[in-house]
């Protein structure tokens, strides 16, 4: 146990290290998801006049979109990595190590939880610069453990992509993937005011409860009505993705 | 020199077309933003002030083509690089090559990846209930503006490249794409932008390009939006291939 700890530890810390060897790589990744909520609260900030909408300002509503964005790209980031690993033969050296396959899938996914945190932070540091009231601690708290989870499902799902993939050519697959779960929630405005067909994507879209939990805190109180379901939403993705990453990593023939 | 521009053109597409995963994410990312911003958005044509339209899709069409011809040029960037990267520049610069004929080849194949990627989100538009009110001549008046609009971006792209010499480097301007369009009226009435985004947007060609190309789909044919977008992208189109004439002859002085 104690072994599989120092594994995941040292897989953890070398996805750590990346952010701080190739920061060209990483700040896009982190400055994108603030250039998204500053971009769309400015051409879309009218909306909030709308009758039905819960938020008083655009930009509170839509900060939660972008914390889950930076975890979807951080989780794909992670995949794309690893199939930078496996281009260039460090991840089949990998795989001849005597360490158990969820124990270094598990490495891989906690960099992406830990990683998913600094464009959270740097999103958030402007946002309460520009106004957007504070939420609470405990609310900040819960957004935290909620983009985290969604990084870790994000990583699993780009894992799989990778494994399957074997080159960095499926990033766009990625990174599509994620940016299609987030978005295609309640993204802009509250459900009542989607159109029909996004509506109904919205409501069959696990992503949808995670980024109303998130959202909780930012436009009203936190609630246990709001938060088990985007719990057992995560719980959902992770368990899937992971188990269909865990079956890749057996699969790879070592 | 028109003949080696067109053989390097012919060969930048050919590669293009050889990787289809390059193209991709030139119409696919500005299709799914299309998908949600007019599913999310649809009720704020209602606004005091939007202007009176058949559909947010008329709407929001034309920031579509602007963002997918913007990626465009990103894309022609990047293959620029690579090239750098790969050595085929420097075994270029080797031959008798026309040296103008280096950066117009790679303009020229974005002009056409251009016109594709205007024509693929008009049938999408229309398949989805978007009219074109200004008719063939609209039509027309829309892919002018954009062929010459992605002329001007596949420019730039090879401009950066020229300077960056780093394919993840061009990669690196992606989100500079979303921060350019985002202070324009491509998405939204330029009346109903806030501040500063509402002054920066007066003063972007981008706001100019997307309204030239909306007001064909969304309005009908009218003179001056078009005079204005065609004008708009022929200044990007010609100050960008000067820039990145300047930056070839500036990495031919260091070679």
């Amino acid at each position: 146990m104690r072994d599989d700890l120092r594994t995941i530890g040292a897989l953890m810390r070398r996805g750590l290290n990346e952010i701080l060897r190739v920061p060209a790589g990483a700040i896009p990744g982190v400055l994108a998801p603030t250039i998204f909520m500053l971009g769309l609260s400015a051409a879309f900030a009218e909306a909030a006049r709308l009758p039905g909408f819960s938020a008083d300002d655009f930009r509170t509503f839509i900060v939660p979109v972008g914390m889950l964005q930076g975890a979807g790209f951080t989780g794909a980031a992670t995949g794309i990595n690893l199939a930078r690993d496996i281009e260039q033969g460090w991840f089949d050296r990998l795989m001849l190590a005597p360490a158990k396959r969820p124990v270094l899938l598990a490495g891989v996914v906690g960099s992406a939880c830990l990683r998913c945190l600094l464009p959270a932070s740097f999103l958030l540091i402007v946002a309460f610069g520009l106004g957007v009231s504070w939420p609470g601690v405990g609310a900040l708290a819960l957004a935290a453990l909620l983009i985290m989870g969604l990084a870790a499902a994000a990583a699993c799902y780009a894992t799989v992509l990778a494994l399957r993939f074997r080159t960095q050519q499926a990033a766009p697959l990625m990174q599509v993937g994620t940016f299609v779960a987030v978005l295609f929630t309640t993204a802009y405005v509250p459900r009542e005011l989607l159109a029909d067909w996004l509506r109904a994507i919205a409501d069959v879209n696990p992503v949808t409860h995670v980024l109303e939990g998130v959202r909780q805190g930012f436009v009203g109180d936190v609630t246990w009505a709001a938060t088990w379901p985007a719990l057992l939403a995560l719980a959902g993705l992770v368990a899937v993705f992971g188990a269909l990453a865990v079956r890749g990593m057996r699969r790879q023939g070592f | 020199m028109r003949a080696a521009s067109v053989a390097l053109a012919r060969r930048a597409l050919r590669n293009s077309l050889r990787r289809p995963q390059f193209l991709a994410p030139l119409v696919l990312f500005p299709t799914l933003f299309l998908a949600v911003n007019v599913g999310g958005l649809e009720q704020t044509t209602s606004l005091e002030g939007f202007p009176r339209v058949d559909g947010f899709l008329d709407f929001q069409l034309a920031a579509a083509i602007t963002q997918s011809l913007l990626l465009g040029g990103v894309s022609a960037g990047i293959a620029a690089a690579l090239d750098i990267e790969g050595g085929f520049f420097d075994r270029l610069v080797a031959c008798p090559t026309p040296r103008l004929a280096i950066v117009l080849g790679r303009v020229l194949a974005a002009s056409v990846i251009a016109a594709l990627q205007v024509v693929y989100f008009l049938v999408v538009g229309m398949i989805f209930g978007a009219s074109i009110q200004g008719g063939v001549v609209g039509v027309l008046s829309v892919l002018a503006i954009g062929i010459v609009a992605g002329t001007g971006f596949g420019a730039l792209g090879v401009m950066i490249a020229l300077r960056a010499r780093s394919a993840s480097t061009v990669q690196g301007i992606f989100p500079l794409v979303f921060v350019i369009l985002f202070v324009s009226s491509a998405f939204f009435p330029a009346n109903l932008l806030s501040s500063p985004a509402d002054v920066v947007a007066a003063y972007n060609p981008l706001s100019y390009i997307a309204e030239g190309m909306r007001q064909p789909i969304a309005f009908g044919n009218a003179l001056r939006p078009l005079l204005e977008g065609l004008a708009a992208a022929a200044a990007v189109a010609l100050a960008a291939t000067g820039l990145a004439v300047l930056s070839l002859r500036g990495r031919l002085r260091q070679a």
